[in-house]
């Protein structure tokens, strides 16, 4: 089967992978997998647990990295730059490329300071008045700011789940990444939370090339423009959210979408 | 279609089984309603025709149940894939078929008027239109049930052959009026009769595309129109 696959006309791409192999230890948890994310849409995969579309969004920040036994292959680069060679920092590519994750996982620090971690460490900004735009722009960005902005100083890990989850997105956003990586992030939050996250991320669509993890189907094909299914390692199919969710072409793909899978 | 897998939850798979079973009765009904109302119309049998008024109301109440099952599947379930198309597609069926039956009852309310006026010969072009039309809902319906998009896409171009025969019935109709203006009434009624058997035949076509969409997940291109009665100035 041919894994290949691009995102098709006039679409700019952000990322290209290209047979993509993952291990722990002997087992091989991703096949030849090649695929691009568009820069101006978000990107969703789908599969059943254990299918490897996790394993593969994790490849592209080098996550697997500080996984024991972990191995990668194949070329995965971020605009024309292989981000497994030598050269590359992996700091600054986790800056660069952002990660969401399932739990929200805030600081235990103020929610000012959950904000401004990141933007010191990478040395974006020195004064005061310099960590107070960024800040602010964050909050505003992530639709956090109207809620936080009279208790800066309380705890990150004293808000909501959903606020929670809101404020590690305006975490990610902080240190000026250009993409995104979201595993999961609504499976820990309730319907309104979720459909908050929903909205951010339909807003944030097109400044920053985002990829999400989802086992909610409908979730999927409401906030992705592309969606890729990813059946026991290999990338079953990949293509627009609506050709995949109205008129699959793999029966694998059809079979999970339609509940039948398993 | 070739798979038969089942869903993982199995409520799934009955409510669509169900589905499908009201979809079917309700094409039967169809059919044997058209049989009905138009051997009443031969027969000239005003009783016969009052029963197939009456027993519209029996389709009626199968597009409402269909519709409402339709509606609880896409609300609970939430289908994508085949499964969105086919009850999207099952919902437009049903509709399709209830304004077939809404024609073959209209067809039935004029019995009373023929029967009361003399018989008139173009008449006995009707029975062979309407067999026209129901092989159409017959083959739609088998379609539907096999997954059959070959068969589909055949019933939609037999449209045309219904709108021949309306075609046909409309030029000898008129003609048959101007040479009796006395027939007038009868050949009126039964002009819309004709029309009727030819509104029959373009929801059979849609029926026939809805299955082709279910199936193939494609829209079948524009369906053919041979009905040229609209422009038509004097019996050709």
């Amino acid at each position: 089967m041919n894994n290949t696959a691009t995102i098709g006309h006039n679409s700019p791409v952000k990322m290209t992978a290209r047979g993509v192999n993952v291990f722990y230890g002997a087992k091989q948890a991703i096949k030849n997998v090649s695929l691009d994310v568009s820069r101006e849409h978000v990107t969703a995969f789908i599969g059943p647990s254990g299918c490897g579309k996790s394993t593969f969004l994790r490849c592209l920040n080098r996550m697997n990295d500080t996984v024991e036994n972990a191995r990668v292959e194949g070329d995965i680069q971020l605009d024309g730059q292989d981000i497994y060679s030598p050269a590359m920092d992996v700091v600054q590519l986790r800056a660069r490329v952002g990660m969401v994750f399932q739990k929200p996982n805030p600081f235990p620090k103020s929610i000012y300071e959950n904000i401004a971690y990141g933007p010191r460490i990478h040395g974006l900004a020195r004064t005061k008045a310099e960590f107070d735009v960024i800040v602010e722009s964050a909050l505003r960005k992530a639709g956090l700011w109207d809620e936080v902005k009279d208790r800066l100083g309380e705890s990150g890990t004293a808000m909501s789940g959903g606020q929670q989850q809101r404020l590690c997105i305006a975490r990610a956003i902080a240190v000026e990444p250009e993409v995104i990586l979201m595993d999961e992030p609504c499976s820990a939050l309730d319907p309104i939370a979720t459909a908050r996250i929903e909205e951010l991320i339909d807003e944030l669509r097109g400044r920053y090339a985002i990829v999400i993890v989802t086992h909610n189907m409908q979730q999927a094909a409401r906030v992705s423009q592309r969606t890729a299914f990813f059946h026991l390692g290999t990338m079953v199919e990949y293509g627009e959210t609506s050709a995949i969710f109205t008129n699959p072409k793999e029966t694998r793909t059809k079979d999970y979408i339609t509940g039948r899978y398993g | 279609m070739a798979e038969t897998t089942a869903h993982t939850v199995k409520s799934f798979d009955e409510d669509i089984a169900q589905l499908r079973a009201l979809i079917s009765r309700m094409g039967g009904l169809c059919e044997a309603q058209i049989n009905a109302a138009v051997e009443a119309l031969v027969q000239r049998n005003v009783e016969a025709a009052a029963a197939v008024v009456e027993a519209d109301k029996r389709i009626d109440v199968l597009d409402a149940e269909a519709e409402a099952l339709a509606v609880r599947i896409i609300a609970l379930r939430a289908p994508l894939a085949d499964d969105l198309r086919e009850v999207i597609a099952a919902m437009k069926i049903a509709g399709g078929l209830e304004r077939i039956g809404d024609y073959a009852k209209n067809i039935a309310k004029r019995v009373s008027a023929l029967a009361q006026a003399p018989p008139i010969e173009p008449v006995v072009i009707v029975p062979e239109m309407a067999r026209a039309v129901t092989d159409m809902i017959r083959d739609a319906l088998d379609a539907f049930v096999d997954r059959d998009a070959a068969l589909a896409r055949d019933v939609c171009g037999r449209d045309r052959i219904v709108d021949d025969f309306y075609n046909s019935l409309f030029r000898s109709l008129l003609t048959f009026m101007m040479e009796n203006p006395h027939y007038i009434t009868p050949c009126t009624h039964l002009l819309f009769v004709a029309k009727n058997l030819e509104r029959m035949g373009d929801h059979a076509t849609l029926v026939g595309e809805m299955v082709h969409f279910t199936v193939t997940g494609q829209r079948l291109v524009d369906r053919p129109k041979s009905d040229d009665t609209t422009t038509l100035a004097s019996p050709a």
